[in-house]
């Protein structure tokens, strides 16, 4: 069981999570994203667990660094990170204030839930412009500049974009 | 028991591995930038597995204390991949072709893998097959689009089909130690995935208008450790910083 000591440390560790970028989209934190799972006191230290969005992402390690940097210098020593598959990432958990973020940095939030599975038949999604909102899109690339993302083209404004895809 | 494991999750991590650096040659001179980024995500993906496997094999083995000793310090005849996995890209249409061919295999093996009664191998199939599920859906839209495409674009793939078909079944033949993992419900007897697999590469190339070779004889040996001449090569690549510079770390 958490004491209170814990329970406010675990808190203050949440407050400072959310001050740590993902070092890609440096507009939503890793909260936002998804990719801490938890925190937790065992064993004498507070545990902070974290998992990938794609299995080779590069960020990762960077992401582990930037959380250990962001707690010691806030005097917090006692603590590890660990890194967890179970349950694998998935874009829905990024939160919906992280999506209109990311839709105002440039980047079209995933348009579905992952439980929809019509893109097994080649139904193409609608995916809106985060410069002018057409619908008027066109995809030019499955994969885009980072493998969770995909380049898409507007119509309209003739803009190209990345879309956060659905994973 | 353990360090038998530890060689199957290589075994599986090896195709991932060759076929990752492989794709890995292509960064920079992709055919379209488009493409080159695709090819290049693809790798990083396989490589992201690879990891998984081999960090997972470290902590199983007698042999290897840490992932980069298995990926960058074993012999020749110590890598299990495929031979298809192998292959030089040669052009588009054979990188695409393999990867395709590949693809379809990789998922349904990972489909099957996710029922693993062992939990961490479970999980890392759980994760990858989400990367692997659009691999897919990328490598068949373009031979789709290529193999129906031009009177260039055609030839292109036929020919690129006609080479690669041979090293289709290899993915399939079960080694020993496929069938004793499959015995004991952790890994997969690929001989059971044959069917569907044949089934459905069939029907997309019959989609994409391309003949569907009809070959006697097909590759072998890759799981016993013998390779094709292509093999050397990419090994002297992959291995080249750690073995001038042994324990060299980033």
């Amino acid at each position: 069981m958490v004491n209170t000591t814990q329970k406010a440390e675990i808190d203050k560790i949440y407050k400072i999570l959310e001050t740590i970028p993902d070092p890609e989209i440096p507009v939503i934190n890793v909260l936002e994203l998804g990719i801490v799972r938890d925190v937790d006191f065992a064993d004498g230290q507070y545990v902070i667990t974290i998992t990938p969005t794609y299995s080779g992402c590069p960020a990762m390690e960077m992401i582990e660094v930037n959380i250990k940097a962001g707690l010691q210098e806030n005097g917090i020593d006692n603590f590890t990170v660990k890194t967890t598959l179970t349950p694998a990432w998935t874009t829905d958990w990024i939160t919906d204030e992280a999506k209109v973020k990311l839709k105002e940095y440039g980047i079209a939030p995933p348009v579905e839930k992952t439980s929809d599975t019509s893109w097994i038949l080649n139904e193409e999604k609608t995916v809106p412009c985060p410069q002018c909102d057409s619908t008027n899109t066109k995809l030019l690339s499955q994969f885009g500049s980072t493998a969770c993302k995909a380049l898409y083209k507007c119509n309209d404004c003739l803009e190209p974009f990345d879309y956060f895809k659905c994973h | 028991m353990k360090n038998k494991i530890a060689k199957y999750l290589i075994q599986l991590g090896d195709n991932c591995l060759i076929l990752g650096q492989r794709l890995g040659e292509l960064c920079g001179h992709g055919p379209a930038l488009e493409i080159d980024i695709a090819l290049t995500n693809i790798s990083l993906d396989l490589l992201g597995q690879t990891r998984a496997y081999f960090q997972y094999a470290a902590e199983m083995s007698d042999d290897f204390d840490n992932e980069d000793q298995i990926a960058f310090l074993r012999k020749s005849s110590d890598y299990r991949n495929c031979h298809l996995t192998e292959l030089p890209n040669t052009d588009f249409a054979h990188t695409i072709i393999r990867q395709f061919l590949f693809d379809q295999y990789h998922q349904l093996l990972l489909t099957d893998l996710m029922n693993s009664n062992d939990e961490k191998l479970k999980a890392i199939a759980t994760k990858s097959i989400k990367e692997v599920n659009y691999h897919l859906r990328f490598s068949k839209d373009w031979v789709i689009r290529l193999g129906d495409g031009t009177e260039t674009s055609k030839v292109k793939m036929q020919e690129a089909l006609n080479t690669v078909w041979r090293y289709t079944e290899e993915l399939l033949r079960p080694s020993e130690l496929d069938i004793e993992m499959e015995g004991l419900g952790i890994g997969t007897n690929p001989d059971q995935l044959k069917e569907e697999y044949f089934e459905k590469v069939k029907s997309v190339l019959q989609f994409a208008t391309l003949e569907i070779p009809e070959n006697k004889f097909f590759g072998k040996g890759g799981k016993e450790g013998v390779h094709t001449e292509h093999f050397g090569y990419i090994l002297s690549d992959l291995q080249y910083m750690q073995r001038t510079y042994p324990n060299q770390q980033w």
